[in-house]
């Protein structure tokens, strides 16, 4: 049945959306930057997954130990570029101008565009091993990938211990603090520079495990990390930007919306996203779950 | 005696926060109000409604007879009502003058894209209102480099332009040092006088208030809890209670 | 003002008596410096008031295309109807998108222009009849009726170029120095206190918009009819970078810089495509920091001085 088809196709394209989406909306929530060079991050985390999902199969690992590379490639990812670029570029332009921060990390997006490029050339690479670890699924009539529904998994994984981490531990009331207003935190003894630092490595992280994973189901090749910042983008803006419901919710609109127009009139692929988005703004200009603004004057 | 602004059964709540509750008043011309209570009471919460910036929960507002509660602060404006903020709203990196003459072309509605800003009829109107508050001689400076005392008298200024039958002016004396505090009102009042202006300003200042107002509302709360002559509302038990303090 | 157009005329004039005895690989960068930087100028249009667009793509593609189709389709040969109609289509482009960017700012305008000029991208990659992704050649163009003759046509190009340049950068010049030009840059410093002064924001920042279409409407039909072919990638995301690093590069005070940051940007072009064709992303995006860490205003920035009185010069 297309409708069944649509709906899973549907559901897998957004839990991976989710990941990534759930990244960019936390460093937007806590550091309020909206990081264009977000998708690079996740087309770095293909790409090292790619790179040690092959290593370790060239050191004889079983299959199986390709998950555990594409785990591996996310947090490398994550603790090589985080720290880097938030303390090394990020830092150095806090405060200035928003539009002076969209530009540096418009600059990030482009440098990484090409170090990804001279590290692992612009033929695209194909990580095959980790696909077929879960079998197919039979409903009736249709086969599913069982992969594909891992990231079902997966997705909901991420999104539960982001929840739990901030609504449940201390640490996370501390970054709920910071999300609402870093002065006062700051005031209060909350070591503000070190909540940034480590809400930038989370959100890169899960940029780069959204890489990681999906790298088995794509062709990993230069020019993934803009299609990846562009529906992200959609993704927050739908769902309103620092929340993670929002998060979800964007990326099971975005995800069923794509699927619909890949499955009857591909052509309208991006459209079609861009067309949902449209629909909710109409209504909804900060998205559905915006947080309460505070006061400006 | 014409009327002006008259609000009627106003409520705003931010969640359990009451900041207005059934506040009713009636502003006529040519007066000269200021509006106390202490943080919280709801004092910038009616200006905020007044000039558009938060919609009433329930209520109206009433401006020269027209339903306004629902208008933006852009068509407030237009109304006839301005106002001045607390932390100045100013362009901080263009100099003292081209503020005034942004404002003065925002005001009059004179977005031309082809004649100059710099043309010489505007920058007279434009110095001319500066004279007015003591602040033509900095007209080159850029806001950025000008103390806050400056910055409000400029803030004060800019509302000016849009000739006003009401203006608002949120905390004119906070964070301007003490010896500042009387020749600047001085300045503001002198160059009110000619403008046939009513004057709404909420002010913590009671030396401010006593000097310069002929009215007082007193809020708490979110309600108004007096409403009399300066004297009489600061003897008043419950404004000493609620805002000021016992007097000796 | 007067002395800034006069000296720009003049410039203009000196560069067109230069131009004759100009190499080739000189003239074409030059061309290009100009056609892009009419773009770039709608690009700096926004930035005073504090938006920048990431997505002139769309509109620079929407020109060179209706440029292109009507040279192709409807049997236009004239330039001087060619280029004008593809800013008008650009403008015309821009026109519903106008009231709903306007309501956003900063990184939410910058990703929905970049978003949407990436869906003209895939719109264009996947329509066969516009050529998909190779797109197609447009002939030669007639300047007021001539024929150009092929020893002559790349100076005929570029002086076509220079011809809106010289306009469009009157009319720009104008713009900027006018009570309207001034509010723009109240707006990137205020825009609330914009509002309760009685002005439209939106309104204004919308207005821009389509006028920042049309002049790269205008830049993508010259582009086009220069290069004598259109594809898709006039839409994709690189292009409307180098737009707007360009701009950054020129800061939003002086028309003249435009074109200097774009014939720099055009020169370096040339030769990373020669020997680092790998890196140029590369360099544009360390370049890009350095600019906006060290002279976060621009080029422009440098012969404006410290007083600014505005925005004259």
């Amino acid at each position: 049945m297309l409708a069944l088809t649509i709906l899973v196709d549907g559901i897998t394209y957004a839990s991976w959306l989710f990941v990534v989406a759930l990244g960019l909306t936390l460093v937007f929530g806590v550091l309020k930057i909206l990081n264009i060079a977000h998708g690079s991050f996740y087309a770095v985390g293909a790409y090292a997954a790619a790179s040690l999902v092959s290593w370790f199969g060239s050191m004889g690992l079983a299959p199986e130990w390709s998950l555990l590379a594409l785990l591996m490639a996310g947090v490398a990812t994550a603790a090589i570029l985080a720290p880097l670029t938030e303390r090394g570029l990020l830092r150095v332009f806090y405060g200035r101008d928003e539009v002076l921060l969209v530009l540096v990390t418009y600059a990030l997006f482009l440098i990484l565009e090409d170090m990804t490029k001279l590290i692992w050339g612009a033929n695209p690479f194909y990580v095959t091993e980790p696909y077929g670890l879960f079998g197919n699924l039979s409903f009736g009539s249709l086969s599913y990938v069982g992969y594909d529904l891992m990231l079902i998994v997966l997705a909901a994984i991420c999104g539960g211990a982001v929840w739990w981490g901030l609504n449940r531990t201390r640490s996370g009331k501390v970054v709920l603090a910071v999300i609402h207003n870093p002065e006062i935190a700051s005031s209060m003894g909350v070591n503000v520079s070190r909540v940034y630092t480590v809400a930038f490595l989370i959100g890169v992280f899960l940029a780069a495990l959204g890489g990681a994973f999906t790298a088995p189901m794509i062709s990993v090749q230069p020019g993934l990390s803009v299609g990846v910042i562009i529906v992200s983008f959609a993704v927050v803006i739908i769902g309103g930007l620092g929340s993670i419901e929002g998060a979800a919710i964007g990326a099971l609109i975005v995800g069923l919306a794509r699927a619909l127009a890949v499955h009857t009139w591909p052509a309208a692929e991006l459209f079609s996203i861009y067309v949902a988005m449209a629909i909710v703004l109409v209504f909804r200009p900060e998205g559905l779950f915006q947080r309460v603004q505070a006061r400006k004057i | 005696m014409s009327q002006l602004l008259h609000t009627k059964g106003l409520r705003k709540s931010f969640g359990a926060v009451k900041a207005a509750d059934d506040v009713s008043i009636t502003i006529t011309a040519n007066e000269r109000v200021s509006l106390i209570g202490s943080n919280g009471a709801g004092k910038t919460t009616f200006a905020n409604m007044v000039t558009g910036y938060l919609k009433p929960d329930a209520g109206s507002i009433e401006f020269l007879g027209k339903e306004i509660s629902k208008l933006s602060p852009r068509e407030v404006t237009r109304q006839g009502i301005a106002r001045s903020f607390q932390i100045p709203q100013v362009f901080l990196q263009l100099s003292v003058l081209d503020n005034m003459l942004v404002a003065i072309a925002c005001s009059h509605g004179e977005l031309s894209f082809t004649r100059s800003s710099h043309r010489a009829e505007a920058i007279d109107s434009a110095t001319g209102l500066l004279e007015r508050f003591a602040l033509q001689a900095y007209c080159d400076r850029k806001v950025v480099e000008m103390p806050g005392g400056m910055r409000k008298l400029l803030d004060i200024a800019m509302a000016l332009t849009a000739t006003p039958k009401l203006l608002l002016l949120d905390e004119p004396t906070s964070g301007v040092s003490v010896d500042e505090k009387f020749p600047m009102m001085d300045t503001v009042s002198a160059a009110l006088e000619t403008e046939g202006v009513s004057v709404l300003f909420v002010e913590h200042d009671m030396e401010i208030v006593q000097r310069y107002s002929k009215r007082v509302i007193a809020f708490y709360s979110g309600r108004v809890i007096a409403d009399a002559l300066p004297a009489d509302v600061l003897d008043d038990e419950q404004v000493q209670l609620y805002v000021t303090g016992r007097r000796k | 003002m007067f002395r800034t157009i006069s000296l720009g005329l003049v410039s203009i004039a000196v560069i067109v008596l230069a131009s004759i005895w100009s190499p080739k690989w000189l003239l074409f960068p030059a061309t290009m410096a100009a056609s892009h930087g009419i773009v770039t100028l709608g690009i700096v249009l926004m930035m005073r008031s504090g938006v920048v667009s990431f997505g002139q793509g769309m509109v620079f593609a929407c020109g060179a295309y209706c440029a292109a189709l009507l040279a192709k389709h409807a049997g236009i040969n004239e330039a001087l109807l060619l280029v004008p109609a593809g800013g008008l289509a650009s403008a015309l482009l821009a026109l519903p998108f106008a009231p709903l960017l306007a309501r956003y700012r900063a990184i939410f305008f910058a990703m929905l222009t970049l978003s949407l000029s990436m869906v003209l991208y895939g719109i264009l990659v996947k329509t066969e009849t516009l050529g998909g992704s190779d797109g197609f050649n447009v002939a030669r163009p007639q300047i007021m009726g001539m024929e150009l003759p092929a020893d002559m046509a790349n100076l005929g190009m570029f002086w076509l170029s220079l011809a809106f340049v010289g306009a469009l950068s009157i009319v720009m010049r104008i713009y900027f120095d006018s009570s309207r030009g001034l509010v723009a840059l109240a707006i990137r410093e205020n825009e609330l206190r914009v509002e309760y002064l009685g002005s439209s924001v939106q309104k204004m920042i919308g207005t821009d918009f389509v006028v920042a279409a049309f002049l790269a409407g205008i830049g993508g039909a010259l582009t086009g009819l220069t290069l004598g072919h259109i594809e898709p990638n006039f839409s994709y995301w690189t292009t409307s970078g180098e737009l707007v690093f360009a701009a950054i590069l020129a800061g939003h005070h002086s028309v003249a810089a435009v074109y200097l940051a774009s014939f720099v940007l055009e020169l370096v072009r040339s030769f990373s495509a020669l020997y680092f064709p790998n890196t140029w992303q590369l360099a544009l995006g360390l370049f890009l920091l350095i600019v906006i860490r060290f002279l976060p205003q621009g080029l422009g920035s440098l012969w404006i001085g410290s007083r600014q009185r505005g925005d004259k010069q």
